[in-house]
């Protein structure tokens, strides 16, 4: 199949982006209001999907995740492991790749969009409904847990997840600025 | 950078890692169907005697799971709230118990051999043309480069303090991939010139 061959530049991005995925692992909780921390790290899904595309997005993410299930602590907070298929959060570990895949999808189907609208529009549909559709199932059939509980256990998080759409639409329209050529593909 | 692997071999780290997962898949397949809170508080206190057998060093792994602790009190609190304490009581239970089982095949099995079982498991992508000796060399780069970015990244974050920066440290997050993409070029480029990426 065509859709995996890869060129060496590609091979490099995918293990580039994982890295980067580990690195926002580490930058301090963003405080946009005091009362709201928001991790820079699910971030990374929607950027990936977006500034190095739908397959290589997918790829570096996947990479990303198979360290981290090796034993890597590249989950924020020094977290990783096996353990982690066991928990609550399984189903979003293994929903990040197809999230950062679902995100460039969006982000290409949208080009006759403005950049910032069909990154933002992406980003949302890719990296949060995409992977809340993966997550929550995948914690109602680890935990066990009614389905109202575990949706209600989520719904804090989604308010931090609009704020990091925004954030990534302002971060990518920064990256088009600074390097116009990344762009030039999609 | 550490990974979660225990330096000082025990007895769980001569048993091959395909036989570990087994193992673990054979564990749950069986018992997350059974609702007995006896049966899974004893696989609790048995996973603690397993972490016990394995010495000091996987015992003091298990305080790195305090912040877990927090996740699964409110996972009981729901669980109890809409179905029972009960249910509530048996999914922190069963939780832990898979979480900590699985945790000790992370404490005593080599990033190595780990992978090579993953690898496998991505065997069938092969079938579609997948190249899973790629998958395997970018895992190896991103290893190689995650120290690289986190330096970039205190660069850029010592920056932005010297400037009188706030606590919006995201801002830092575009020049870091700019570099970083940069950065790629000069890397596959050298990569390239060398004959490229190796083929098994």
């Amino acid at each position: 199949m065509k859709a995996l061959q890869f060129k060496t530049l590609d091979i490099v991005q995918i293990a580039l982006f994982a890295a980067i995925m580990a690195a926002l692992g580490l930058i301090p909780k963003i405080d946009i209001t005091a009362t709201l921390p928001i991790t820079a790290q699910s971030m990374g899904v929607m950027l990936a999907g977006i500034i190095i595309g739908k397959r290589n997005g997918f790829f570096a993410i996947l990479v990303f995740t198979l360290l981290m299930l090796a034993g890597l602590p590249l989950l924020a907070g020094g977290r990783g492991g096996l353990g982690l298929l066991a928990g609550g959060s399984a189903g979003f570990i293994i929903g990040y790749p197809i999230a950062a895949f679902a995100t460039g999808w969006f982000y290409e189907k949208f080009s006759g969009l403005a950049n910032q609208f069909a990154t933002f529009l992406a980003s949302v549909l890719g990296g949060i409904v995409v992977l809340y559709a993966i997550g929550i199932p995948g914690m109602i059939l680890n935990t066990g847990m009614e389905p109202l509980a575990a949706t209600l256990f989520m719904a804090p998080f989604i308010p931090g997840d609009l704020i990091k759409a925004v954030l990534t639409t302002i971060i990518v329209a920064a990256i088009a600025r600074g390097l116009p050529e990344q762009f030039n593909r999609a | 950078m550490i990974s979660l692997y225990l330096a000082t071999p025990t007895w769980l780290h001569r048993i091959r890692v395909s036989y570990k997962l087994l193992a673990l898949a054979l564990i749950s397949l069986v018992l997350i169907p059974l609702n007995s809170l006896w049966l899974w508080g004893a696989g609790l206190v048995l996973t603690f005697v397993l972490y016990g057998t394995l010495g000091g060093e996987a015992l003091k792994q298990l305080i790195s799971f305090r912040p877990i602790l927090w996740s699964l009190l409110i996972l009981l609190v729901l669980q109890w709230w809409l179905a029972g304490w009960h249910a509530g009581v048996l999914l922190v239970l069963r939780m832990s118990t898979l979480i900590l089982l699985a945790n000790a095949i992370t404490l005593t099995s080599s990033m190595d051999d780990i992978t090579e079982v993953m690898l496998w498991l991505l065997q069938p992508l092969k079938k579609l043309g997948l190249a899973t000796e790629l998958i395997a060399f970018a895992m190896s780069l991103c290893i190689r480069f995650i120290p690289l970015l986190i330096a970039i990244l205190d660069h850029l974050i010592d920056a932005w303090k010297a400037r009188g920066g706030g606590k919006q440290y995201w801002l830092v997050i575009a020049p870091m991939i700019i570099q970083s993409l940069v950065f790629s070029q000069h890397v596959a480029d050298a990569i390239n010139a060398r004959g490229g990426i190796p083929k098994q």
